[in-house]
């Protein structure tokens, strides 16, 4: 197996004395599709909060690319090349389309405030670079019609799929997908199946919240059951798949069903 | 606030065929269009403003022209702060009158030129906005607008308090106007050319950085903090970086303020001012370029129109403001948007 890309070791997050996480290790490696599954409440959302940045470990250690993350704030975490989507949609409705996505070419940008102020060729340049990275992306993903429009016009699912356009902008180098097929058609979730397939076959390591078993049997390299916190199993989806603990967890199976 | 989109309207309306039309255009040049389309409307109203000094039949009028001018940079700048970023400052007026003090007592107590003035007027503003906006900006909403107009407050009494540099509540005397070579900028036909450049200057650096990883960061951390830090922008120095930004330009309009009158006072800086600034972004509309330059405008005009009936300006302002924002919440920008809304549901009704 190739080197981890992302660590997790002894992670532990309690609220108020609730065990959200429990002593939880993992790696992703690099070019790997991970997803974690369990339950409602079962801690999915607080591990990736936690990798993310957004909520704090009461202990343990978090690292990427061999260093350690878990005192940085989000927006430094993003800078070393981890970018997410939401659950909840947190797209910036006020703004087009593109211009949802050129933000997300944040990253990527480096003419000095100077630069930017006086408009000149060096900022316009790259400027220009942007907005057709920008463009390249919204072409894949169906949705330079839009490009103008405010991207709270959207629908549902173009949101979605915006909002994984948005991620990509910054050019990461571990994508962490929170339910990105969550409420949509089924078409829908196999274009953006389809679309993650694409990444991970050009390199891209995924980690990948998920509640459509079909998708996530049919990406996943690894799976990671999580139950009340605790990790229950973890392997290929044929080992889950046949786990009694995890058939309890999700089935409420017991020695007679 | 409100946020509009930058590169909506023209922008979309000129790409009718979508990308193909993009295409099209991007293998013309290798980089970005050196002009927007808000070059070349702000070139022209301020190309029809040079034209004031000429048409204006007495000098009472280019006088109200470069206030006019001078409003345009306060409310831009706050609208900067407010519209884009959403980060309401009841202090806007404080920095203004920093800015008149700094530059003000450097000429009339050191004897600086107020060519030196103007820059260490924008540079002390910005700075006093850097020391204050590292606690301040923690707070959110209504807590920043406290804070900020505590700010206020605590400028307006060290204007009054430092009588030793200030003149205390008599104001400020002895400030030398603007020279170039011996030849004073000392009456208003002769400011006017000075205001014009400066705020135009002003309006194209807004322009610019809006149309910037800076301002995209600024909108994207008003409109979603979490989507925006998800991003890498760090969202508490993006505000940072904008409130020094708006303060420095208050600054300069500290600054041509008080070289222009010769004078200051408290009073010209005081909260109810600050209040006042709020209200023209949002009634000119807030988030949008154009916006302060009407807010501007009604706050310059205004006051004027109702000078015969005394007592009842202020409340006639007030009533104008309460219409207009509650016909028009996007402010006197979007009543176009709003009459296209409206005309085009007229429309649209099945008879």
């Amino acid at each position: 197996m190739s080197a981890a890309l992302l660590k997790i070791e002894a992670l532990n997050c309690y609220f108020q004395g609730l065990r959200a996480v429990a002593d939880l290790g993992f790696t992703v490696a690099v070019g790997e599709i991970k997803a974690v599954i369990g339950p409602n409440g079962a801690g999915k959302s607080t591990l990736f909060n936690m990798i993310a940045g957004v909520t704090r470990p009461t202990s343990g250690h978090i690292f990427f690319d061999g260093d350690r993350i878990d005192t940085l704030p989000t927006f430094a975490r993003a800078r070393l090349g981890i970018a997410r989507t939401f659950q909840n949609l947190q797209i910036f409705r006020e703004m087009t389309v593109l211009e949802n996505v050129v933000a997300g070419c944040h990253l990527r940008g480096h003419a000095g405030f100077t630069r930017a102020i006086l408009r000149d060729r060096t900022f316009r340049t790259e400027e220009r670079a942007l907005e057709e990275a920008s463009f390249e992306l919204l072409e894949r993903f169906n949705l330079v019609d839009k490009a103008y429009l405010p991207a709270g016009a959207l629908s549902y699912g173009e949101m979605k799929v915006l909002e994984l356009a948005r991620a990509l902008a910054g050019e990461p180098r571990l994508l962490l997908l929170d339910e990105p097929t969550a409420g949509l058609p089924r078409a829908e979730a196999e274009h953006i199946e389809g679309v993650v397939r694409d990444l991970n076959e050009q390199g891209m390591t995924v980690l990948l919240v998920e509640h459509n078993m079909r998708m996530v049997m049919s990406l996943s390299h690894d799976i990671l059951v999580l139950n009340n916190g605790v990790r229950i199993a973890e392997g290929s989806g044929d080992e889950i798949s046949r786990h009694p603990d995890v058939l309890t967890a999700y089935l409420g199976a017991t020695d007679d069903a | 606030m409100a946020c509009a989109p930058l590169m909506n309207g023209t922008r979309a309306s000129s790409h009718p065929a979508g990308g193909d039309q993009r295409r099209l255009n991007h293998t013309a040049g290798r980089s970005a269009a050196p002009l927007l389309p808000d070059h070349w409307r702000l070139l022209l109203f301020w190309l029809v403003l040079l034209t004031v000094p000429f048409a204006a039949p007495n000098e009472y009028l280019v006088s109200l022209a470069n206030l006019f001018l001078i409003n345009v940079i306060l409310i831009a700048s706050l609208n900067l702060l407010m519209g884009y970023g959403g980060q309401i400052s009841l202090g806007h007026a404080g920095f203004f009158g920093l800015g008149a003090y700094v530059s003000g007592i450097l000429s009339a107590k050191v004897g600086l030129s107020a060519w030196i003035g103007l820059p260490a007027a924008m540079l002390a503003t910005g700075l006093a906005a850097l020391v204050i906006g590292v606690p301040v900006l923690r707070l959110r909403g209504l807590y920043l607008s406290m804070a900020t107009l505590g700010w206020n407050a605590i400028l307006v009494v060290m204007f009054n308090r430092l009588v030793e540099l200030t003149g205390g509540p008599n104001g400020l005397l002895g400030v030398a106007p603007f020279s170039i070579g011996g030849f004073r900028l000392d009456t208003d036909l002769r400011e006017f050319p000075l205001v014009w450049l400066v705020s135009l200057l002003v309006m194209l650096a807004i322009l610019h950085v809006l149309h910037s990883r800076f301002g995209r960061a600024l909108r994207a951390v008003a409109t979603n903090e979490l989507g925006a830090e998800a991003l890498g922008i760090d969202s508490a120095r993006t505000k940072l970086l904008f409130f020094v930004l708006s303060a420095g330009m208050a600054g300069i309009a500290g600054s041509l303020y008080v070289h222009i009158n010769q004078y200051a006072s408290p009073e010209t800086f005081s909260i109810s001012n600050s209040i006042l600034y709020v209200v023209m972004v949002a009634l000119g509309g807030s988030g949008t370029f154009w916006g302060p330059v009407l807010g501007a405008l009604i706050y310059t005009a205004v006051p004027q129109l109702l000078l015969d009936y005394e007592d009842a300006e202020l409340m006639l302002f007030g009533l104008g403001m309460l219409i207009v924002l509650i016909a028009f919440p996007r402010g006197l920008a979007g009543v176009p948007a709003a009459l296209r809304d409206w005309h085009g549901g007229r429309q649209a009704r099945p008879t």
